[in-house]
């Protein structure tokens, strides 16, 4: 089958104005306007997004499963990275 | 020699003639809505196969507001169900390129993109007119119909400036289906009647423009437009159809008809 596989492609949609670029899912598709209508008839056919990204897989670089120990843990036990030492002012209003 | 060259078959006096100009316009929709519908689970590919669906859902959702309408102007009682179910096949009045069978996937494609352009430039022009209920219907349409046309435009232009295969497949569908095309434009006295309605299109305006456009979407396409249109195929919007139609309203009605009345 993988010769006969189009290209593989991943899909972000932006839901509303100002909100970010989510990744949706992925589709094939032979080139970038078949990606562009693809996600949109998969992704964004119920009025889900206002806008869409469409990016080669291959364009995306991804940390391997191995990385995960080097790359995250040392996050868990450094509770002073954390900004939650500050009481905030009254003045402040919490949103 | 255009395909699209405008005449003005005979048609016979209707008592309603903005019913029926409304019921024409379903009718392409409803009809090409359930072939295109056909595709659903059968796609080349799961992305296609949701594509196509889409579009058929865009056409049975515009055929059932046109249908609604047309039963409100003519005003017996008939709603949109009772006109698309219950009405047997001398009764449709859609343009024979739409009942066709949905063929392979070229065929498919370049009837939809023959007719997406025709359909478009009609909402153009119907959105303008001062009935305004079809005005409005007309805007929200097109809007679904621009994306209609930008998909099926670039299939034709894959499928043409693709493999050998696909060429061969798509040049053979533009061949067989262009004298189909001749009837979208035509005119007759049902289109003259409407304009006392606020309803105008320019038929002749209307196939140059097609025309045009699809010329060259099929240049880009390296497809050869067909040199002799081949004698005209009508007859669709007076209720003389093919052998296929018949068949499609047998499986397309057979529920409805079996349950009259049923809700789900």
């Amino acid at each position: 089958m993988s010769d006969s596989q189009w290209p593989l492609w991943e899909v972000f949609t932006q839901g509303d104005h100002g909100e970010p670029f989510e990744h949706a899912g992925s589709v094939h598709a032979a080139d970038a306007e078949g990606a562009l209508q693809n996600a949109r008839d998969v992704y964004a056919r119920r009025g889900e997004a206002i806008n869409l990204w469409v990016v080669p897989s291959t364009a995306i670089v991804a940390s391997a499963p191995g990385d995960a120990g080097p790359f995250f843990d040392p996050g868990n036990d450094k509770a002073y990275r954390h900004p939650q030492f500050y009481k905030v002012p009254k003045g402040v209003k919490v949103f | 020699m255009a395909p699209a060259s405008p005449a003005a078959p005979r048609t016979p006096a209707v008592e309603n003639p903005l019913f029926e100009y409304v019921v024409r316009l379903g009718d392409d929709r409803l009809v090409l809505g359930h072939r295109v519908a056909e595709w659903c689970g059968h796609g080349p590919i799961l992305e296609e196969d949701i594509a196509l669906s889409n579009i058929a859902l865009d056409l049975t959702g515009q055929a059932a507001a046109l249908l609604a309408l047309a039963g409100s102007i003519e005003g017996k009682g008939r709603d949109e169900d009772a006109l698309a179910y219950f009405r047997d096949e001398p009764q449709f009045r859609n343009a024979l390129l739409c009942e066709l069978p949905k063929g392979d996937f070229g065929v498919t494609i370049v009837r939809q993109f023959f007719f997406d352009a025709y359909s478009l430039l009609l909402w153009d022009a119907l959105a303008a007119c001062t009935h305004e209920k079809l005005a409005a219907l007309a805007a929200k349409s097109r809007k679904e119909d621009t994306y209609h046309l930008r998909h099926s435009a670039e299939w034709v232009r894959k499928l043409g400036d693709g493999t050998p295969e696909s060429h061969e497949r798509a040049q053979r569908a533009v061949d067989a289906l262009w004298r189909f095309t001749g009837e979208l434009f035509e005119r007759d006295a049902i289109d003259d009647a409407v304009v006392s309605h606020g309803i105008v299109v320019d038929h002749a305006a209307l196939a140059a423009k097609w025309r045009e456009l699809v010329e060259g979407v099929l240049r880009e396409a390296t497809l050869t437009v067909p040199a002799e249109p081949g004698p005209r195929a009508t007859g669709g919007r007076r209720g003389r159809h093919t052998e296929h139609l018949g068949h499609m309203l047998a499986e397309m009605q057979i529920v409805a008809r079996s349950h009259p009345g049923a809700t789900w």
